[in-house]
């Protein structure tokens, strides 16, 4: 199993461009986070045998790295953000935050969520200052900086209103500056575009590629869609179908910045780009298709 | 043709129910076609006119002022405590899943046993007083709010959970900012029906044995087969209860105002 695991890896490295994980516009070369022989596997529930979501898999994200990690649906991509947030814990491997091994809670880390997660009792104001609250801010202090954040994204004047009065693409924003306001040095982000259209997608893309340039902070992106991945990111890793996903694939992107997420995609080079990542990603695609085709057939 | 508003459809039905009322019972008003006697109509079912003046002296001699703050000062005891020990049952049940398993068999138990038979353990320990009835409306509605709690612990969201603790959330502050709201809201979702139960513990009680309250007038009315009297208690306790009820809504209306509510989401 694990020659075989070799082997894949030896043709993987033939398709990718640059080989060397030095993303242009990264000047320090520290480590924000590191995955390291990750396995998951969840324990036997009755009747269903233990499954392994995640096998033997490692990953590092560069200080300031937007990092992306595509793979057919359910893979396992989430199971894998939930350990570096440390929301779930590793059967086996370490996951390492600025050199420091994690236990409990990565605190390092904000994370958006792809199915809404914004307190449904609390106004947007409210909601973005939750992080403040927590950490025993000044109520007066945490109210002018959740201003100020609701005014970055997009939303001044907007505090007032309650989750379920803002549309999809306005919670999303709320969310944003919920994590952002804590000023985290990494972002894990979980599909957090998937539920919207492909108009309000491709605006808040480019916000928070805009707010990430600001001041580059690690980015951890999970997502199944190519394209989404290939135009946000420094580098993009594919993922193996499941149970026992582990990475197959890696790919330098090396489109310039400032990128524009709708242009970029008629660009000669993000093509190639898509074509080579695709034809490593395809098969695995199938085999997660007919995994879950299989799963409904039974 | 205009239209005419419900209200006046709703007032017009009222007066016709009163009118029929009066009607078949006013000795000598309407033929005999159930009863061998002229007044035994009025006996069995009162007479609406004499009810409402038994109501407007009461009302003008203020002699129902005592009894109804009696009843009133029952009822919202009941509700306030019945709540706040449902909300802090369900809390910790549904956030105790060992606990809520050994206590589940017992829960469901005394939620099946017709609590109103309690009423004269209750008058052996509290008295004839108002804590007896207060005792007994806060067992009626600490059920409601308990198994409405501890559903609404068990149904917050993970996402939302987990959010909030990748936000930095202590374990205190989880329960303070996420578990209690969450079940607050189930809280007011059975407002209506507490507050019910806490109005009916008050009154039953009262019935049952007391020396004030409205239960407590009905219940003497009753003893001297005084049926006008009876009815407008009862017409007194109905009136009553939809204030109550009209409170309630306002309260809901004010603190669940971050609710979708039907017609209240606006586009923007």
């Amino acid at each position: 199993m694990s020659v075989d695991h070799k082997a894949m890896h030896k043709t993987v490295s033939n398709v990718v461009s640059n080989p060397l994980h030095n993303p242009p516009h990264n000047t320090m070369h520290r480590t924000a986070m590191s995955l390291r022989n990750l396995t998951v596997t969840f324990a036997a529930k009755s009747g269903n045998a233990s499954y392994t979501a995640v096998k033997d898999t490692t990953l590092d994200i560069a200080d300031g790295e937007f990092v992306s990690v595509v793979g057919p649906t359910g893979c396992g991509k989430s199971t894998l953000l939930n350990i570096a947030a440390g929301l779930l814990r590793a059967s086996a491997g370490e996951v390492t935050v600025l050199g420091e091994p994690l236990s409990g809670i990565n605190t390092r880390a904000g994370y958006m969520f792809q199915a809404e997660s914004l307190m449904p009792w609390r106004s947007a104001r409210d909601n973005v200052m939750a992080g403040l609250q927590f950490r025993g801010i000044a109520r007066m202090d945490a109210i002018k900086r959740a201003e100020e954040w609701l005014e970055r994204v997009g939303l001044a004047g907007f505090g007032a209103r309650y989750p379920h009065q803002l549309s999809g693409g306005m919670r999303k924003r709320v969310a944003l500056a919920q994590m952002l306001i804590l000023d985290p040095k990494i972002m894990l982000m979980d599909e957090p575009f998937s539920a919207l259209d492909v108009q309000t997608r491709q605006l808040m893309e480019n916000e928070l590629l805009a707010l990430w340039e600001t001041d580059k902070k690690s980015v951890l992106f999970i997502t199944h869609d190519l394209e989404e991945a290939i135009s946000l990111s420094d580098r993009v890793i594919v993922l193996s179908a499941g149970p026992a996903t582990h990475p197959i694939g890696e790919f330098i992107i090396d489109l310039p910045r400032p990128r524009d997420v709708a242009e970029i995609r008629m660009t000669p080079r993000f093509l190639e780009l898509h074509e080579q990542i695709w034809s490593a990603m395809k098969q695995e695609v199938l085999k997660g298709y007919q995994q879950t085709r299989n799963k409904l057939v039974a | 043709m205009k239209k005419i508003p419900l209200w006046i459809w709703q007032i017009l039905l009222l007066v016709a129910l009163f009118a029929a009322w009066h009607i078949l019972t006013v000795p000598g008003l309407a033929p005999n076609f159930f009863f061998d006697n002229n007044d035994k109509a009025a006996f069995f079912f009162g007479e609406p006119l004499r009810i409402f003046t038994a109501i407007w002296i009461w009302f003008v001699d203020g002699e129902i002022y005592p009894h109804l703050w009696v009843t009133l000062q029952e009822t919202v005891l009941a509700f306030v405590i019945g709540t706040l020990c449902g909300l802090g049952v369900g809390l910790w049940l549904g956030l105790a899943p060992l606990a809520s398993a050994i206590a589940d068999p017992y829960i469901k138990a005394a939620n099946a046993m017709p609590r109103v038979i309690l009423a004269p353990i209750f008058m052996v320990w509290f008295g004839l007083g108002i804590w007896s009835k207060v005792a007994l409306g806060v067992t009626l509605v600490f059920f409601i709010v308990f198994f409405n709690v501890y559903q609404g612990v068990k149904e917050v969201s993970p996402v939302v959970l987990n959010n909030a603790r990748m936000l930095g959330a202590s374990k205190a502050q989880l329960l303070r900012y996420v578990y209690l709201p969450s079940a607050t809201s189930w809280v007011f979702s059975s407002l209506h029906t507490s507050v019910g139960m806490a109005f009916v513990g008050a009154v039953v009680g009262e019935y049952l044995g007391s020396a004030k309250g409205v239960g407590y007038l009905i219940h003497q009315a009753e003893g001297t087969f005084d049926i006008n009297t009876v009815f407008a208690g009862i017409l007194v306790l109905t009136v009553f209860a939809l204030l109550l009820d009209y409170v309630v809504t306002f309260a809901e209306n004010r603190l669940l105002r971050w609710r979708p509510g039907q017609s209240e989401t606006e586009r923007i």
